[in-house]
């Protein structure tokens, strides 16, 4: 599989273009659609995160997606410029003290974190890049 | 894209979601909730057999009410939630906090 690569600009109406991208690359792995949905959901989640918090939906800044297929493993690299947001220091809150405080955001890191194999991430203070893992079975 | 359609019943009233909840649209369902409390709806059932997509943003609203519902004795059931949509409420435990039922039968029994 060869890399496929998106510009997203940040507006929260780009999502459902990010979705449609993913969709059609996760088609051709190995992944189930169960797993597929889930997977196009967390990439959708890490850039809604960075789209509002670290871009202030501001659309003529952008934010650039590639996925790859490697050996037994599907990479997608999340790169961008603006305020970092490191995901793995990020201390998920408990689902109930999400619904106690009756907060509308949270949930979004949690599923991010329960549904990919592995995360890394890393900031050269100009440039913020986030990988997402889910590891693929041989078809 | 999310299409959000009310409509009132004898007994409760029916909000069916058509198409995607996501971060750019999820303020929608809000106020669509909102406008129920505010009219003094006491059952509230949530047709989500042409619910496509959930992202966060949307299981939030819906968290975000359970606690205020439970105070104010107000009932949401959700129903027709396709696989990988009720598979998200799983992810989160939200099938366990929010009453969920396979078809609208079973949803209107809960009221």
């Amino acid at each position: 599989m060869m890399k496929h690569e998106l510009k997203l600009y940040c507006e929260t109406s780009r999502l459902s273009d990010l979705r449609i991208f993913l969709n059609k690359i996760l088609q051709e792995t190995s992944l189930s659609e169960i797993e597929q949905h889930q997977v196009t959901l967390a990439v959708d989640e890490v850039c809604a995160n960075l789209i509002i918090h670290s871009h202030g939906c501001n659309s003529k800044e952008f934010i650039q997606i590639s996925v790859e297929k490697e050996v037994g493993l599907l990479k997608i690299e999340i790169t961008d410029q603006g305020d970092a947001f490191n995901i793995i220091e990020y201390n998920v809150p408990e689902i109930n003290q999400v619904k106690k405080t009756k907060r509308k955001g949270g949930l979004g890191i949690i599923l991010v974190k329960r549904i990919m194999d592995k995360i890394e991430f890393e900031s050269s203070g100009l440039q913020n890049t986030c990988r997402l893992f889910k590891n693929l079975k041989s078809k | 894209m999310l299409k959000i359609e009310t409509s009132k019943k004898s007994n409760y009233t029916e909000i069916k979601l058509i198409g995607e909840v996501d971060a750019s649209n999820s303020v929608e369902l809000d106020e669509a909730i909102v406008a129920l409390v505010e009219n003094d709806t006491k059952n509230i059932l949530v047709d989500g057999t042409q619910l496509e997509y959930i992202s966060s943003a949307g299981l939030g609203v819906f968290m975000s009410y359970i606690e205020d519902f439970n105070d104010k004795k107000i009932s949401l059931v959700i129903f027709g939630l396709n696989e990988k949509v009720f598979h998200v409420f799983q992810i989160l435990g939200l099938d366990q906090l929010i009453n969920i039922k396979s078809n609208k039968e079973d949803a209107v029994m809960e009221l």
